[in-house]
């Protein structure tokens, strides 16, 4: 599992051969404009600021972090919902980056979305079976009766009734109609899937629902998934590996029970000290972690570190003036962090006692 | 007595395709001091619970019968403008969404400062007084420059805290808190919640929190009322809740809820989907979902009963006490496992 082990100041990724997708200093930038007629530009949003990460095949990487940390961004980059303003997303063995509409035809096959909102994300004007067999006609994949055939096929797939072929997303329930957005990222037979959020519209029985759902079609077809969500129990259940963001930066990857059993940034540490357990006993007894103010905004990221002005464990002189690259922390297992946790779990008063010099730097 | 005392409360909807039963005989009594947490999926009439108490109903289609006792008297039958007095006031509420409960016209300080001059009769200067000093209870930072802020100024987990200031500007006596951390991210979640347990300890106030989240009631609720399609299925304090739940529904959450400390391969489930109020299923109202499902479900409606071993834990289910403890048990012994391991 050792795929990230070689991390070092250029924050690059090094691929070990196998991966499905390697995305190497992904930056997008949103500029800032001012004027009507002649718009000049005033500064950025740096919602994605140099990511690097690979994804081996039926592999699920689950990407967490609070709202405005970018993983939206990232997740339109990669399926080129987005151009990236820099840095190479490598699919198969060929950066899109670069590619033309018609160059990345073939390859919209090979990567689908499922997307958050699953009332704003079907046409509410067209029927069902339109809407899943829509990606079959534009790719020219059949006749239209094998279409159907395919269509209904794919129903039965997701747990919905094949005769429904002909009613109005209106006409389901929000889990059914999550449903129709998976069939319909199905409908190509894709490699990977990302999915943006799929299940936080959901009530937890039915988000249970969904989430086994897109397991079991994980094992019939050894799908590969890019998973994201900021519920952190829903992360930890369906991810093989688990990337933490923050202001457009990796904060943290690791294999998922090493990011949940032994995290090593503190920003991690609070996310996980911070989600309620639903035992009252141990839920009163545990003392969260609570991280003050908010998000900064990614037109002005902090000096330094980014998390520096929020860390519990921030030190002056250094934190602030030198951004951590990501250290390795044994197999696979990288973070951001000068100062990372010896141990978890950690008292908030026990995690603000910085212990012994900085950590080395590694040589690059 | 009981600060606020639920009887029986119903409420239905007039709507073109036939009457909605959205709440249908609650009932439920909250103590000075005392957290009481809702639970429930979408539609199961805990948000209509709580807009009935305060009278936030449209009055054009709906209706309500039972009573809501506060302090002893009805709020229900209660004349409009006694009701403004104890709005706002003695009681108050923390909306869902804190990115449209604002007015997005009117600077937060002049929202605030309404609030106060509404229910008492003081000068501009000190109602701004007390505003500022709520601002800075509820933890904003700079709040003598923010107060002239205007809501889109503020993120998320401000604004909330906007909410819960404004909430809290006329030291209610109860406090119903919707949804209060549904669109906030973890990290500011943990803030709002530790924010409102440590505003309870210096008002005394007493909460209802609404919320889906089990974890949060977990963390917060001294009492817990579990709803399921406009009705409550069990009822309990929180540990026996969580320690021994008696009711297939309040098993299927706990069950279906991804946990941080366990290694759970597969979710347990719940089938189908919750009923259109609409159309009840007859007898039970989960009988259909219900893997325990017996004749007598599809039948009969169990009554809100006490358990032998406490009266004092209500629940709804035909199946017998022994297979309930047993099940029961098996859950628990499910998630403390995990947890171990």
């Amino acid at each position: 599992m050792a795929t990230t082990d070689v991390a070092t100041r250029s924050e690059e990724y090094t691929p070990v051969g196998d991966e499905l997708l390697v995305v190497q200093d992904v930056k997008k930038h949103f500029p800032i404009t001012r004027g009507i007629i002649f718009q000049k530009a005033i500064g950025s949003v740096k919602a994605v600021d140099g990511v690097s990460f690979g994804i081996r095949p039926g592999e699920t990487l689950g990407i967490v972090g609070e709202s405005g940390c970018g993983k939206s961004t990232l997740a339109r980059c990669i399926v080129r919902l987005l151009d990236s303003t820099d840095g190479a997303i490598t699919f198969e063995g060929r950066d899109i980056t670069k590619l033309s509409r018609m160059q990345m035809r073939p390859i919209r096959r090979e990567m689908t979305m499922i997307f958050q909102d699953p009332y704003a994300s079907l046409n509410p004007r067209k029927r069902v079976g339109f809407i899943i067999g829509e990606p079959l006609e534009v790719h020219k994949l059949g006749t239209p009766s094998e279409v159907k055939t395919r269509v209904q096929e794919l129903l039965e797939v997701v747990g919905l009734n094949p005769e429904h072929y002909n009613r109005f997303p209106h006409e389901f329930s929000g889990g059914q109609r999550q449903r129709i957005g998976v069939a319909r990222a199905l409908a190509v037979n894709p490699k990977l899937i990302v999915c943006d959020e799929p299940v936080s519209a959901l009530d937890v029985s039915v988000q249970a629902q969904i989430l086994n759902l897109l397991k079991d079609l994980q094992d019939d077809f050894g799908l590969t998934y890019v998973f994201i969500a900021h519920d952190l129990n829903v992360v930890r259940h369906i991810s093989d590996r688990v990337l933490v963001m923050y202001l457009g930066k990796i904060a943290e990857i690791a294999d998922r029970d090493a990011l949940y059993k032994e995290p090593k940034h503190p920003y991690t540490g609070a996310l996980l000290s911070a989600v309620p357990i639903p035992n009252p006993e141990e839920g009163r007894k545990r003392e969260a972690i609570v991280l003050e103010g908010d998000v900064p905004s990614p037109v002005n990221p902090p000096s330094g570190c980014r998390f520096h002005p929020r860390c519990p464990r921030f030190v002056e002189g250094h934190c602030d003036v030198e951004d951590p690259p990501l250290y390795p922390f044994g197999a696979g297992h990288v973070a951001a962090c000068h100062y990372p946790l010896e141990r978890w779990p950690m008292k908030a008063d026990e995690m603000r006692r910085t212990s012994g010099s900085p950590r080395e730097p590694t040589p690059a | 007595m009981a600060l606020l005392e639920v009887k029986d409360l119903r409420t239905s909807f007039k709507t073109e395709d036939g009457i909605v039963k959205a709440v249908d005989g609650v009932s439920f009594s909250v103590e000075k001091g005392q957290t009481l947490g809702i639970v429930g999926e979408s539609g199961c009439g805990k948000s209509v619970t709580c807009l009935t108490i305060m009278g936030l109903n449209s009055k054009r289609n709906t209706t309500s019968s039972g009573e809501a006792l506060w302090k002893g008297k009805d709020l229900l039958t209660m004349k409009h403008r006694e009701l403004r007095e104890i709005r706002g006031d003695d009681m108050s509420m923390i909306f869902q969404d804190p990115m449209t409960s604002l007015n997005p016209v009117h600077t937060i300080g002049k929202q605030l400062v309404e609030a106060v001059q509404l229910h008492r009769d003081v000068t501009g200067r000190v109602a701004r007084a007390r505003a500022l000093e709520l601002l800075k209870a509820v933890g904003i930072p700079k709040a003598e420059t923010r107060i002239d802020d205007y809501p889109h100024q503020f993120s998320g987990g401000m604004r909330q805290r906007v909410m819960i200031a404004m909430a809290l500007v006329n030291d209610p006596d109860l406090l119903i808190a919707d949804e209060p951390t549904t669109a906030l991210d973890v990290t500011t979640q943990a803030q709002i919640l530790n924010l409102m347990k440590r505003l309870q300890q210096d008002f005394g106030s007493a909460i209802i929190i609404i919320t889906h989240d089990l974890g949060v009631v977990a963390e917060t609720a001294d009492d817990v009322l579990v709803m399921y399609a406009a009705k409550v299925v069990e009822q309990a304090n929180v540990s026996d809740l969580f320690n021994r739940p008696q009711h297939p529904y309040t098993w299927g959450l706990m069950g279906s809820l991804p946990r941080l400390e366990a290694d759970t391969e597969r979710l347990v489930q719940i089938p189908g989907q919750p009923p259109s109020l609409l159309r009840p299923p007859s007898g039970c109202r989960f009988h259909p979902r219900c893997p325990y499902v017996m004749n007598i479900c599809r039948e009969t409606e169990p009554g809100l009963d006490p358990t032998q071993r406490d009266p004092a834990h209500l629940q709804r289910c035909h199946l017998d006490e022994e297979t309930k403890e047993r099940e029961a048990a098996k859950l628990l012994e499910a998630t403390m496992a995990e947890a171990a391991g």
